[in-house]
């Protein structure tokens, strides 16, 4: 139980060492007492599923066998971030990034490294490794150029010990809050700061919890948005998997600065390893006196509990959200009334998202200032974007808004892998729209993403290279919304599957070029005119790929083609007799028995060539691999 | 997308009802506990029949339409059980070319359910499947997450006596 | 004085009730702004999306419905681009619609049709697949056609807020999503209980009444039967709108025409059995008065209430009048005592009523409502029904001269006329109970307290020297309040009106339909039901038990209210439902 900020000190000074040692970039000696070694396994979702959790416990029984137990302390962490290397094993002081691990490789570790102390090369991450040399993490392309202020503790603390939070300055900010700030200075220290919502729409924090603040005094509610729907966005997954107590503690600190005494957190239920974190920090942190009656001994109180998602997209939406911790279909309602007026049970509520309070407590503790100095003039502080797609290091970054679309993708990313070309990048999931290659050196944030017909969103970031096909894309994402859409307004109900309607005429080779206009006009409608976020957002995949890939379009709608190769209307199999070595290997594949022989052989082949019947094939594209080798089967 | 109700008879037990009575006991006065509750329910019984929703309605004295309303709006919630073992045959256009359809009628006689049914003990449950991406393999069938290709329909009883012993 | 807001709206200025939407301020400014989901205090949730205007400064459009208006807000409610929007909106409703226009029951009082007209909608601008759902017609009363559905939850409000009944909601998500019961149960299979306030706040033909006019031609044009027909009090206030009267036009003359010309062979006021159940509700009520016996007295006139009580709120069955509703007294008297007396055999007549009322139909349908050994009542046709025959026989309603209703059954008091607004019955009642009880004339009739179109009135009157505590409850919303504050002994009474419907039967579900325009705008119930109280003031019979056909029917066949006789034929008996 910690009654006052000495406690709280006292217990910082003695786990600080512990989070310092594993700071690899910390430069001077850094001693954990007879530890010697930190062994940080990741034990975000990624990692969990490509079974880290058995690494561990392989590791930690190799350490025994090899009698250094109390040499050697082994943490699983949140995400580090480079998913697509997973599972993650790092050695700390050295910093050491083992990549791609097995569950045959943690004896190897233990042996070699922490027994002979010799790093296993060849289990390392390979960008760390230059000669000789081997490089700490840091310094690799993937991190030199993050700046880690949400995620700063993920991949560094364990996330179910509550002092090792506290040993990275954790709750300091709370006590900082309820001992020495009143209300309204922690309300205008966020205001200064400029943070600005990250889940979507970028609104200013700030000015949320002043509107908040300002209703008369009562029950009010402090809202945490976890319901992460993006595809392929998992960033409020990993703070929550990787460092849930900084959410408590920023939530804390909300419901002081607006006079609330209750939380919820609204989380995906698809979410196990986070919601599990998550309440085993509630209960600690409840333990603990941070959550409760009379925190640091003053008359705060605060407590919060965690509300379960149960697959719905829309409750994303921040009306939806609380329609849903009601008990209700999540359904949007109309705003006004915001939230910060009437929201949770009719009660004054702010609604921020995972990522949003993250960057709280440093806020506080660094102050405005320091948070205003990084990032663009209207977007302050960082962005966690979740990578993926045709990208060689999908995984989490977090970088000072103002970065370029080109750093990201190029440096950070790793560039598109297989020597394809950059295509376009889709920002803000379903509710986002593509920038194109001619966009590539945008500086990232909320104001310029807009301004190319796309959005922040909750950061997801999908890299398409020429083999995405644009039309094919915007249809993909329109599906996802037209599952998603709730169903109460009529613009978004009705509208969005017309639009996937005239969408799908076009990818079959039915589209006539009046259905681009009718395209614009109805996405322009449901955009204008839907009830929700969802709704008004659903069309920009469409628009933006009209305006930038109209040709693409036109190549569906008037030559009938696809100029990427994707829509299965619109090309056949053929296969080049020339180049075709008569092996009849993809004549097995096939499961439609399209594929024969000719009776054409190739100058120096002994086989006669193979054909595909177009009426036959089913273009499921079974054929493909088995000619890796000869490449004699193509799209036209 | 529409649920699908089950054609299974409700069997559910008084331990059962107990755990359910249990729980919403638990939510009694809690603002907004439809949810939880119904979270809880499905993993009482695996799924939320009509006679766990109206159970739960009429203890919490709402409307058995608010409750069923909730239920279909989140895909979380099903009215279906599934089986312990989910077989799926894929009714994509290569698998279907290949002789899906015929797959899908040895299995419907051999388990004596139809396509979105589920076996009375509950072990099988059959659905059909969009194109899962292995059309090299047509015709293909997954039980829970195995995947069994170039199948022909005298293959399916080999493959259900796997998981009947 | 109001707190005034100054706006400009299509940039001319106003000053507007502070709290008003910006619907309101338009309205107020002489401006309709077009809605389909909106109704007024029962259903806002901005959903339908037509009532967008622009409001500067806001970021997209606004939805006018909800959109509350504050000091020097600029609104825009006919730009090139809301009229678009609107045209879009209406298209995009009518690409998933039904449209079978031409042959709808709501086909030229349907809303979204009159909108489309004025809008210049193309129908098939927008073209797609659509859900197929199969027509609920498995109640008495109610039918619905959800391909005809534009979602705008009108009726899910009805039938959950304002009834507090909820047997239709809104079921799975996105394009998906449908109204309908739980489980996709047929409304015949759940808790419904017909009031057809779901009827009446439908702004299409998707929810409409079971349609029995043709059973009634039939009948008429059959040589071998009698057929008669008995109008329920309310209906002479209501039955000119379905000719283009205005709401609150008392069309008792006309509407007494139109039937005999209908063909009718007895045409008669239902008022009379309303004074006949006042006669053995009153009697009914002092003697469970005296023996304390089954307290509160409820009445009976309602069938959805009684239906709602059933499954509801059982145990307050036997709390229920023992009395036939009004309707059913009359063909319940007519098959038995007047069949006798003019030689008919009860097989060969046909008795009609002409109710506001849906629940209505599935009345004549229960158990315990056959007096003669046949249903009491044969057909119940609504309002809407009646207009529909009236207009199907070429009658030219507006040019009928009135005329009077047929003897012996054409009389009927002022307290049986008020029967058709929440608090009639009560007060009738009341009317009469106090001039038995004190055995002395009334100086004044009017029981004020009673009156109103509050949802509750509640009222404690000394008669003689006792005191009856009395509740009157419009809604089945409010009786559910009632009940519950009665069942947790909060609250005590000894007898208690209870009318299904809001505002009683002048806004019953067989009622006209009314656009939201006017439901918004208009305070019908209270429109209509000056009609009734008007007739009531103008009548020298105003008290039920001076009805001189009551007496007649007393001395020739019943003896004396609650006798034998009276209990065989004018009484009934309930079921506990549940749900």
């Amino acid at each position: 139980m910690i009654k006052n900020v000495a406690e709280l000190t006292a217990i910082r000074d003695t786990y600080a060492n512990k989070i310092h040692f594993r700071k690899h970039d910390a430069g001077a000696e850094v001693s954990d007492g007879n530890i010697k070694k930190h062994v940080l396994i990741c034990g975000g979702t990624g990692c969990t599923s490509s079974k880290s959790v058995q690494i561990k416990a392989k590791m930690e029984e190799a350490i025994k066998e090899a009698g250094i137990q109390d040499e050697v302390q082994v943490v699983l962490t949140g995400c580090f971030g480079l998913c697509a290397l997973g599972p993650i094993v790092i050695v700390y002081p050295e910093g050491t990034f083992y990549s791609r691990i097995e569950i045959k490789d943690a004896e190897t570790i233990v042996k070699e490294h922490l027994v002979g102390g010799n790093p296993v090369k060849s289990l390392l991450y390979s960008e760390t490794v230059k000669g000789d040399e081997i490089l700490s993490l840091n310094e690799t392309a993937f991190y030199k150029k993050q700046k880690r202020v949400a995620l700063r503790n993920c991949g560094v603390v364990d996330p179910e010990c509550i002092n090792e939070y506290i040993g990275t300055n954790g709750y300091m900010a709370l006590a900082k809050v309820v001992t020495e700030m009143t209300p309204d200075e922690v309300i205008n220290t966020i205001l200064e700061s400029g943070i600005r919502g990250r889940g979507g729409g970028g609104f200013p924090t700030g000015r949320k919890w002043m509107f908040a603040a300002a209703q008369p005094k009562g029950q009010k509610y402090v809202v945490c948005n976890g319901d992460e729907g993006d595809p392929g966005a998992f960033m409020d997954r990993s703070i929550l998997e990787g460092d849930p107590h900084a959410l408590i503690e920023a939530m804390t600190i909300a419901g002081y600065a607006i006079g609330a005494n209750q939380g919820y957190v609204y989380v995906r239920a698809e979410y196990p390893i986070a919601v599990n974190r998550l309440q085993a920090a509630i209960d600690a942190a409840r333990r603990e006196g941070l959550l409760g009656k009379n925190i640091f001994g003053t008359d705060f109180e605060f407590d919060m509990q965690i509300r379960l998602g149960a697959g719905a997209f829309v409750c994303g939406e921040e009306t939806a959200l609380l329609t849903s911790i009601e008990g209700n279909r999540g359904e949007p309602r109309p705003r006004p009334p915001f939230p910060a007026v009437k929201g949770l049970f009719g009660k004054p509520t702010i609604i921020n998202n995972v990522e949003t309070y993250a960057n709280i407590p440093q806020i506080i503790l660094k102050g405005a200032d320091w948070f205003k100095s990084m990032g663009t003039e209207k977007s302050k502080g960082t962005k966690v974007f979740a990578l993926g797609g045709k990208i060689t290091n999908t995984g989490l970054v977090e970088i000072p808004m103002g970065t370029t679309l080109r750093e990201v993708v190029e440096e950070i990313g790793g560039g598109i892998p297989n020597g394809k070309k950059f295509k376009a990048a889709q920002t803000g999931g379903p509710s986002g729209g593509c920038i194109p290659a001619s966009k590539y050196d945008v500086e990232i944030d909320y104001d310029n993403l807009i301004a190319q017909g796309s959005m922040m969103g909750s950061g997801g970031l999908i890299v398409m290279d020429e083999d995405t096909c644009m039309v094919d894309l915007a249809k993909f994402f329109l599906e996802f919304t037209v599952d998603e859409s709730c169903g109460k307004c009529a613009p978004c109900r009705i509208g969005t599957v017309r639009l996937l309607e005239i969408l799908t005429k076009i990818t079959e080779g039915n589209g006539e070029m009046e259905d681009l206009d009718k395209l614009e006009e109805l996405a322009n409608y449901i955009k204008s005119a839907s009830l929700c976020g969802l709704g008004q957002t659903a069309p920009n995949p469409v628009l933006s790929t009209l305006a930038n890939f109209r040709d693409e379009y036109i190549a569906h709608i008037v030559d009938k083609k696809c100029p990427a190769g994707v829509c299965k209307n619109l090309f056949t199999y053929k296969i080049d007799l020339d180049k075709c070595m008569g092996c009849g290997l993809c004549a097995k594949q096939c499961p439609a028995d399209a594929i024969s022989r000719t009776d054409y052989v190739a100058e120096g082949h002994k086989l006669a060539s193979m054909q595909i019947d177009a009426s036959k094939c089913v273009k499921c594209g079974a054929c493909l691999p088995s000619c890796k080798k000869f490449n004699a089967i193509y799209k036209g | 997308m529409k649920k699908k109700m089950t054609t299974v008879a409700f069997n559910g037990t008084a331990e059962q009802l107990a755990k359910l009575d249990e729980l919403i006991a638990k939510h009694k006065g809690e603002k907004g506990a439809l949810m939880p509750i119904l979270q809880g329910a499905q993993g009482i019984y695996g799924y939320l029949p009509i006679e766990v929703q109206k159970h739960i309605a009429l203890s919490m004295d709402v409307p058995l339409s608010e409750v069923y309303g909730v239920a279909t709006f989140y895909s979380q919630f099903i009215l279906n059980p599934k089986g312990e073992y989910a077989v799926a045959v894929c009714l994509g256009t290569a698998c279907y070319v290949k002789g899906a359809g015929l797959l899908m009628d040895k299995l419907e006689s051999l388990l004596g359910i139809k396509n979105g049914e589920i076996s009375d003990d509950r072990k099988f449950s059959l659905d059909a499947t969009r194109c899962i991406g292995a059309c090299g393999l047509a015709p293909v069938l997954t039980v829970n997450e195995e995947v069994y290709g170039r199948l022909t329909p005298d293959m399916i009883k080999g493959i259900l006596d796997k998981y009947n012993k | 004085m109001e707190n005034m807001v100054n706006v400009k709206i299509n940039n001319r200025e106003y000053s507007v009730p502070a709290n008003s939407t910006i619907l309101e301020a338009a309205r107020y400014a002489g401006i309709d702004i077009p809605t389909l989901c909106y109704l007024k205090d029962i259903n806002e949730i901005g959903a339908c999306r037509l009532c967008l205007v622009e409001v500067k400064g806001a970021r997209g459009l606004c939805a006018a419905c909800v959109y509350p208006v504050n000091e020097g807000m600029e609104i825009q409610t006919n730009t090139p681009a809301i009229r678009k929007a609107r045209k879009t909106n209406l298209e995009l409703v009518l690409s998933a619609h039904k449209k079978k226009c031409l042959t709808c029951v709501r086909s030229t009082s349907c809303e979204l049709q009159k909108l489309c007209l004025e809008y210049g909608v193309d129908e098939d601008h927008f073209q797609g697949n659509n859900n197929e759902y199969p027509i609920d017609c498995s109640t008495a009363s109610v039918i619905r056609d959800n391909e005809k559905c534009i979602l705008c939850r009108r009726c899910v409000a009805a039938c959950k807020n304002m009834q507090g009944i909820g047997v239709i909601g809104a079921n799975d998500r996105g394009f998906d999503t449908h109204i309908a019961s739980a489980f996709e149960l047929k409304l015949g299979q759940t808790s419904c209980i017909g009031c057809g306030q779901c009827i009446v706040a439908c702004p299409v033909g998707a929810i409409y009444e079971r349609d029995d006019t043709q059973k009634v031609f039939d009948a008429i044009s059959d040589p071998t039967k009698h057929v008669a027909i008995c109008a329920a009090p309310s209906i002479r206030a209501t039955l000119g709108e379905c000719f283009g009267y205005e709401p609150g036009t008392d069309v008792e003359g006309k509407m007494v025409a139109a039937l005999k010309a209908l063909g009718f062979d007895g045409v008669y006021d239902m008022n009379l059995t309303a004074d006949l159940t006042i006669m053995e509700e009153a009697t009914e009520f002092l003697g469970r008065f005296k023996e304390g016996k089954n307290l509160p007295l409820i009445t009976s006139c309602s069938p959805g209430w009684v239906k709602y009580c059933e499954h509801y709120f059982p145990e307050f069955t036997d709390n229920i009048s023992s009395c036939k509703s009004p309707q059913q007294m009359f063909g319940a008297m007519y098959k038995t005592y007047y069949a006798q007396k003019v030689g008919l055999d009860p097989k060969d007549i046909v008795f009609v009523s002409a109710i506001p009322c849906t629940a209505k139909k599935f009345e004549v349908k229960r158990d315990f409502q056959n007096a003669a050994g046949v249903p009491d009542v044969d057909v119940a046709i609504t309002t809407r029904e009646l207009g529909r025959m009236i207009q199907q026989a070429g009658i030219d309603f507006k040019a009928l001269k009135d005329e009077k209703f047929d003897d012996p059954f054409g009389i009927g008091s002022g307290a049986g006329v008020i029967f058709g607004a929440t608090g009639g019955v009560m007060e009738a009642a009341l009317r009469t109970a106090a001039e038995v009880i004190e055995g002395k004339e009334l100086e004044k009739l009017e029981f004020d307290d009673v009156r109103g179109t509050e949802g509750i009135k509640k009222a404690i009157y000394k008669i003689g020297d006792v005191t009856v505590r009395v509740a009157v409850v419009s809604g089945t919303a409010n009786a559910k309040k009632l009940l519950t504050a009665i069942k947790n002994g909060e609250e005590e009474y000894d007898f208690i009106e209870v009318m299904a419907c809001p505002g009683g039967c002048v806004n019953g579900g067989g009622q006209p339909t009314q656009p939201a325009v006017v439901r918004n705008n208009v305070d019908l119930k209270a429109l209509r039901a000056s009609v009734l109280y008007t007739a009531d003031k103008k009548m020298d019979l105003r008290k039920s038990h001076e009805n001189s056909a009551v007496k007649m029917l007393y001395d020739e066949y019943f003896g004396a209210p609650n006798s034998h006789k009276a209990h065989e034929v004018l009484h009934t008996k309930y079921v506990k439902r549940g749900l």
